[in-house]
C-alpha cells in the first residue's frame, strides 16, 4: 500500500516538472533562509566558546550620565568597575576588560602584523571558555605583576609563527615593549564583539591610567552568575549599588544609569540609550517570530494552491479508487503521504542549500572567523512547520475529495 | 466465482440461482440546482438475479449511467432502497459502502479510467490493495491471474499509455476481476472501441460470465451487443420502460 501510494506521489512529482519545482523551491528557499538566519542569530548570542555559560553571564559594558539637557555615555571607567562591580556579593567571578577591541600592530623581529587588542584582568579565563589549542590563560598573579606576557589567537599566531604550538615561549613586540606568548586560543568570532579579541594582555600593561576616578571610561565588566537562577539577584544587587553611589558632578547630571544585561540583551538594545535592563526581549520575540511565520505563510499559501489544483487534476483517480473501496480516510491518508513526500524533499533541499550557504559566509571571510553552522533545533522546526503546511495544504483538497460520490469523482469532481 | 478458467476449458453455461443479487426498489434520482430540477431516474424497481447478463439500453441522458452508479454503490439515490444480496444498503456508512464494493462489485467504464502513473499490474491489484488480509505475494498472483485471463499476461510491465484502447479496456476488466467480485457494472465498455476490438470485449464479458458464473449489468447503445445478452432494459426519460 505505501509502496503504491510512494509510487504515485514520485510519478506525480516528475508529470508536473515545473509545478513541483515551484513547490520544491518554495519549501527549500524558506527553510534555507530560515537555517541561515538562526546559524548567524547563533552565531552572535548563541552558547558557544568563549561565551559557553550565556545563561549565567551579564554584561555590563555601558553607563549613561542624565541631567536635564545633557547626557554623556560610553563605555565604563576601569576604576568604577574594580570598586564597585568586583565587589559585588552575588556574581562568583567579575572580569575587567577593555569593552571595545584596538587595532595594533605586532612586531615580531622584523615583520609588522596588524591585530585587534584588548586588555583584560586575570580573571577572564576563568569567567569565559577560551578553548586553549596551545599554552596557558596569564594569571591573576601576572596581572598583578604587570607581566609582560600575551595570549594570541590561532591565526595571528600562525601568521607570526607558522604553528600555535612554535609561537608558545616567543617575543612580540607591543608598543615598543617587549611580550612573551604564553598561549594561543582558538579564533573567536568578529561577531562576538563583547569577547573578540586577536591578542589578549594584563590590563597592568596598558598605557592607561587605571586609577582615574571617573565612572565612565572604556572598560566592561562581564560578570559570572554562581546559576542561572542567580542572574536576576545580581542584576538587582548592581542597580541598588547603582542607586547608592553619589553622583558625579551632581549640577550637570542627576541620574546614573547601566545594566548589567544578557549577552541576548545587549543585543537587542543595539546602543540604544533608553532601553533598559533586558533591552524588550518581549518585542523581538514576538517581532521575529512574527517575521518568521509571515516569511512561512508564502510558500505555504502556494503550497495548497499548488495541492489543491494537483488534487482537482485527479478527481478521476480519487474516484476509481473510491469505486474499487478505497475509504474516504484512506484517500485522505494517500493525499498526506505524498505531501509529506514532496515536503520532506523540499526539506532536504533546505539543509543542502544552507549548508552550502553557509559555507559560501564562512569561506568569503566576510564575517571574520565565522563558523556557521547548521542547527538541527531549527532545521527540525522548520521541517516540522514545513511538514505542518504540507499536510494541511494536501488534507484539506483531499478531505473534500474523498467527501465527493465517486461518480461525481469519476467525471472530474467539478463540484468541488 | 471462486476460480478463474483454464484456457483448455470450453465455455459452459452456469445455472443461475433464482435469487435477486441486486435489488432495486421506487428508486428516485433527482439532481437539483437553484434554479432547475432533473429527475435522472423515476421510481425505478428492478432485480438483477445472480449469474445474469443484462443490458441496459436507452438514448443519451435516459439515466442509464446513473442507475449503473446507483447499483454500483458509487451515488445515492433521492428516495427508494438499494439492497445487495437481499440487504439495504441505505443505512451504510461509507466504511461499510466502500467494503461492499470492494468486495462485491467490479467496474468497467467506457473511458477505461486506469491510472496512468501505474503499470498494468499495479493497476489491475488495485482492488486488492484496500482488501486487507491480502499479501503482497498473494494480490500479484491474483493479479497476474486476471492479466491471464484477458490475454494481457504478457503486458504486465506496460504502462496505459503504450495500449491500444482495446487492450487498454482489457486492463480494466482484469482489475475488476482481480477482486473476484460477484458482480460487474460495465458502463458502455465498448463505447471508445471499434467495431473489432468492441466485439473482442463483448465476447470476453460473454466468457466471463459464461463461465464464471458473473452478474454483468453493461450499460450500451449497440443494440447488437444488447441482443447477446440474456436481458434488456430498456430506459427512456429516467423510467423503465419494458
Amino acid at each position: 500500500m505505501l509502496l503504491n501510494y510512494l509510487k504515485i506521489a514520485w510519478k506525480v512529482l516528475l508529470r508536473r516538472k515545473f509545478f513541483t519545482f515551484i513547490s520544491l523551491f518554495g519549501i527549500s528557499f524558506t527553510l534555507m533562509i530560515l537555517l541561515v538566519v538562526y546559524a548567524l542569530f547563533d552565531h552572535a548570542v548563541g552558547a558557544r566558546r568563549p561565551e559557553l555559560h550565556t545563561d549565567r553571564l551579564l554584561f555590563i559594558n555601558r553607563m549613561i550620565l542624565r541631567g536635564d539637557g545633557s547626557m554623556s555615555s560610553s563605555g565604563v571607567g576601569y576604576s568604577f568597575l574594580k570598586q564597585h562591580v568586583s565587589t559585588l556579593r552575588m556574581p562568583e567571578k567579575v572580569s575587567i576588560s577593555e569593552a571595545y577591541p584596538i587595532s595594533i600592530t605586532l612586531y615580531v623581529g622584523q615583520q609588522a602584523v596588524k591585530a585587534d587588542r584588548r586588555y583584560t584582568d586575570g580573571n577572564l579565563w576563568q569567567v569565559l571558555d577560551f578553548d586553549f589549542v596551545a599554552g596557558r590563560p596569564y594569571s591573576v598573579a601576572e596581572v598583578r605583576d604587570a607581566a609582560h606576557v600575551v595570549v594570541l589567537n590561532e591565526t595571528i599566531a600562525r601568521r607570526c609563527f607558522g604553528t600555535a604550538a612554535a609561537a608558545v615561549t616567543q617575543a612580540v613586540q607591543v608598543d615598543g615593549k617587549p611580550y612573551r606568548v604564553v598561549g594561543v586560543v582558538r579564533d573567536v568570532p568578529t561577531v562576538r564583539e563583547l569577547t573578540y579579541a586577536e591578542c589578549w594582555l594584563p590590563v597592568t600593561t596598558t598605557m592607561a591610567d587605571l586609577r582615574d576616578p571617573n565612572y565612565l571610561g572604556d572598560f566592561q565588566a562581564i560578570v559570572l552568575a554562581r546559576q542561572a537562577a542567580d542572574v536576576p539577584a545580581v542584576q538587582e544587587e548592581y542597580q541598588q549599588m547603582l542607586h547608592r553611589l553619589p553622583i558625579p558632578d551632581p549640577k550637570q547630571f542627576q541620574e546614573i544609569r547601566s545594566y548589567a544585561r544578557t549577552l541576548l540583551a545587549h543585543y537587542m538594545t543595539n546602543h540604544n540609550n533608553d532601553a533598559g535592563q533586558d533591552g524588550d526581549a518581549a518585542h523581538f520575540w514576538r517581532q521575529w517570530i512574527g517575521l518568521g511565520l509571515l516569511f512561512m505563510l508564502l510558500p505555504a499559501l502556494n503550497l495548497i494552491n499548488i495541492n489543491v489544483s494537483r488534487t482537482l487534476e485527479r478527481a478521476a483517480e480519487i474516484g476509481v479508487r473510491k469505486a474499487f473501496g478505497a475509504t474516504a480516510r484512506r484517500l485522505v491518508g494517500q493525499f498526506l503521504i505524498e505531501n509529506m513526500l514532496l515536503t520532506l524533499l523540499g526539506g532536504v533541499l533546505g539543509l543542502l542549500l544552507a549548508a552550502a550557504v553557509l559555507a559560501l559566509i564562512n569561506s568569503s571571510h566576510f564575517l571574520p572567523y565565522a563558523e556557521l553552522g547548521l542547527n538541527v533545533r531549527v532545521f527540525g522546526v522548520g521541517l516540522l512547520l514545513a511538514l505542518v503546511f504540507g499536510l494541511l495544504s494536501g488534507a484539506y483538497p483531499a478531505y473534500k475529495m474523498s467527501k465527493l460520490p465517486a461518480n461525481q469523482a469519476l467525471k472530474g469532481g467539478a463540484a468541488v | 466465482m471462486n476460480q478463474f478458467p483454464t484456457p483448455a476449458t470450453q465455455p459452459a453455461p452456469v445455472v443461475a440461482a433464482a435469487e435477486a443479487v441486486i435489488q432495486l426498489t421506487g428508486i428516485e434520482k433527482i439532481y437539483q440546482t437553484k434554479t432547475i430540477e432533473t429527475v435522472a431516474l423515476n421510481h425505478v424497481n428492478l432485480s438483477i438475479q445472480r449469474g445474469e447478463f443484462v443490458s441496459v439500453m436507452g438514448p443519451s441522458g435516459c439515466g442509464k449511467s446513473t442507475l449503473l452508479s446507483i447499483m454500483g454503490l458509487l451515488d445515492e439515490p433521492t428516495s427508494g432502497t438499494v439492497a445487495i444480496d437481499g440487504r439495504a444498503v441505505t443505512s451504510y456508512s461509507d466504511r461499510e459502502l466502500a467494503h461492499l464494493r470492494n468486495h462485491k462489485i467490479g467496474f468497467v467504464f467506457q473511458s477505461y479510467h486506469l491510472i496512468n502513473d501505474l503499470s498494468v499490474l499495479d493497476n489491475v491489484e488495485l482492488p486488492l490493495l484496500y482488501r486487507s488480509g491480502v499479501s503482497g505475494k498473494e494480490r500479484r498472483q491474483r493479479a497476474l491471474a486476471a492479466l491471464d485471463t484477458v490475454g494481457l499476461g504478457a503486458r504486465t510491465r506496460h504502462f496505459p499509455s503504450q495500449l491500444s484502447g482495446g487492450q487498454r479496456q482489457r486492463v480494466a476488466i482484469a482489475r475488476a476481476l482481480a477482486g473476484r467480485p460477484e458482480i460487474i457494472l460495465a458502463d458502455e465498455p465498448t463505447g471508445n472501441l471499434d467495431s473489432v476490438m468492441g466485439e473482442e470485449i463483448m465476447d470476453l464479458l460473454l466468457t466471463l460470465n459464461r463461465q464464471q458464473g458473473a452478474t454483468i449489468v453493461m450499460v450500451t447503445h449497440d443494440e447488437q451487443q444488447a441482443l447477446k445478452t440474456e436481458r434488456i432494459i430498456r430506459f427512456f426519460d429516467g423510467s423503465q420502460v419494458n
